[in-house]
């Protein structure tokens, strides 16, 4: 079987949002919707303070609240792992929206571009109207994984066959793959490094995991004060 | 929640979805209480219909903030696990049975609408418990205070209504009270547990703001006026109607505040630290469960 899942590691992660560009270029996603977003968190009392990068988004949890709660059955699960919305069936109740515990979904009820009215040359080429009032969110590129697995090609290895966002770092922050392959990057990562999911105590068991460097103080549980700026908002 | 950061205010349910909460159950349960209070009769066409009216109302306004809004047949394609569909198809047989009911004053059949009706406002305490995403949505408390909430506003809507037609009847004040009771302890309870499970801050705040209000005006206050109805008969129409009045404008606005104020989202954080590799859960897929046109 195979479970595609995705891994930021914070201490590679600079905050340049290359990913969040690279996910709105691929998906053309509208002006505020941001599929792959970076987070600005601070904290700490000066002059103690700690600060970090952490990309966020759909983390295609192996028990996704959104799907049980989708009243028109949009929302699933592929038998990798990858949860997708049907823009078909989608009846647009931001339901899951309110059940994701990722702030991950976005609903768009009219067309809008980057720069006014006119959409760009992507944007024309890439606007799909069945998106419109409905729930969207990342894929983990999915189709961008089909092409290439259909070519034979290892998603997280191969770029034809990886996220976009995985793509464009440009710290090599992000990775994708195979988790049920042992010899996996992902599994090799994870094995190799600590890391967490976010809210694995809500029981949805995230298909994203975090690194972070475990021999500094962050670690700690007694962080107060932590301030978050999403620079995209 | 300690260490979660971003709990900002959820924007994608706003007043119309609380709509549905406020007067839907309300709907709900005044069909309950009219199957009981009219038991082995049927009730009046005016109250089945305010009943249907209260319900539709509230679905009518969950309708106008859906993205999709002709589409709406499709909310019905998941009964195995959203409550959802499960609270729609639950409003199609309610309209059913309390319509024809009514119109063919049939006992039998009002006595179901009045458990579709319970039904419906469970579903409707279950809609808010799933909803993952909210701490003062998921919050388990939430679902006996919805039904009880919901059970002392249409005991108050049928008591105003039956007062007004010159047929108020003091067992159902005795009962609002005894609601209202379980209303005011439901409501202690809830915030007592969303402190308990560290809520965001600003949720709770916003709870806070309007505790007074919701203790005094709208329980403490109409049980006092219940009461003085109970040793003073005589003064039924203007105490017990400022009581039932109260009772129902302080259930809405609690479901009203809960819905579109104090909906702050979980937010984001950083977990615990692990190491090794994980142990992996299967994706829980539910495939036989999803709906698939034949597009061909």
């Amino acid at each position: 079987m195979t479970r595609y899942v995705m891994i930021a590691d914070l201490n590679r992660c600079v905050g340049c949002q290359t990913c969040t560009a690279a996910c709105r270029h691929t998906n053309a996603t509208p002006p505020g919707v941001q599929w792959r977003k970076v987070l600005d968190v601070e904290w700490g009392d000066f002059p103690d303070v700690q600060r970090l990068f952490m990309p966020v988004g759909c983390q295609h949890c192996a028990d996704p609240p959104c799907m049980h709660v989708c009243p028109s059955t949009a929302t699933a699960q592929r038998e990798d792992g990858i949860v997708t919305i049907d823009y078909d069936l989608c009846i647009g109740c931001s339901y899951c929206t309110v059940a994701c515990p990722y702030q991950a979904r976005y609903k768009v009820d009219r067309p809008e571009f980057a720069y006014g009215d006119l959409p760009t040359e992507n944007e024309a080429k890439r606007f799909d109207e069945r998106t419109l009032g409905v729930a969207q969110k990342c894929t983990f590129c999915s189709d961008r994984v089909d092409a290439g697995v259909e070519q034979g090609l290892t998603p997280g290895i191969d770029p034809e066959a990886t996220p976009g966002c995985v793509n464009a770092c440009i710290a090599d922050a992000l990775s994708f793959g195979d988790i049920e392959d042992e010899n996996s990057n992902v599994s090799e990562l994870l094995a190799e490094n600590t890391w967490f999911q976010m809210h694995a105590e809500l029981g949805t068991e995230p298909g994203f995991y975090y690194l972070w460097d475990a021999d500094d103080k962050r670690q700690g549980t007694e962080r107060v004060n932590i301030d978050v700026q999403d620079t995209q908002e | 929640m300690q260490n979660t950061f971003g709990n900002v205010l959820q924007t994608q349910w706003d007043w119309r979805a609380a709509g549905n909460f406020m007067f839907g159950g309300s709907g709900g349960a005044l069909i309950l209480m009219a199957a009981i209070a009219s038991w082995p009769g049927t009730p009046n066409l005016v109250i089945g219909l305010a009943a249907l009216a209260f319900v539709g109302l509230g679905l009518f306004l969950v309708w106008l903030e859906i993205g999709r809004p002709w589409r709406f047949l499709h909310v019905f394609f998941h009964p195995q696990t959203s409550w959802m569909t499960r609270e729609a198809s639950v409003s199609v047989l309610l309209f059913a049975a309390t319509f024809t009911g009514v119109l063919m004053q049939a006992p039998t059949l009002l006595a179901a609408a009045g458990l579709l009706g319970f039904l419906f406002l469970y579903c409707q305490g279950r809609i808010l418990r799933a909803s993952k995403g909210i701490p003062a949505w998921r919050e388990p408390a939430v679902a006996p205070l919805i039904m009880s909430t919901g059970l002392a506003e249409g005991a108050a809507i049928l008591s105003i209504l039956l007062i007004f037609s010159g047929a108020g009847q003091m067992w159902l004040l005795y009962l609002l009270m005894g609601l209202l009771a379980w209303r005011l302890v439901s409501w202690n309870h809830y915030r007592q547990r969303l402190a308990a499970n560290n809520a965001p801050p600003a949720a709770l705040k916003i709870l806070e703001g309007i505790n007074r209000p919701q203790v005094i005006l709208g329980n403490a206050l109409p049980l006092l006026l219940l009461a003085t109805v109970i040793v003073w008969p005589d003064l039924l129409q203007p105490l017990a109607l400022l009581a039932c009045i109260l009772a129902t404008a302080s259930g809405w606005l609690m479901k009203f505040t809960i819905i579109t104020r104090a909906a702050k989202v979980q937010g984001y954080a950083l977990g615990k630290l692990q190491k090794g590799r994980p142990t992996i859960k299967p994706p829980v897929r539910r495939e036989k469960d999803r709906f698939v046109f034949d597009r061909d």
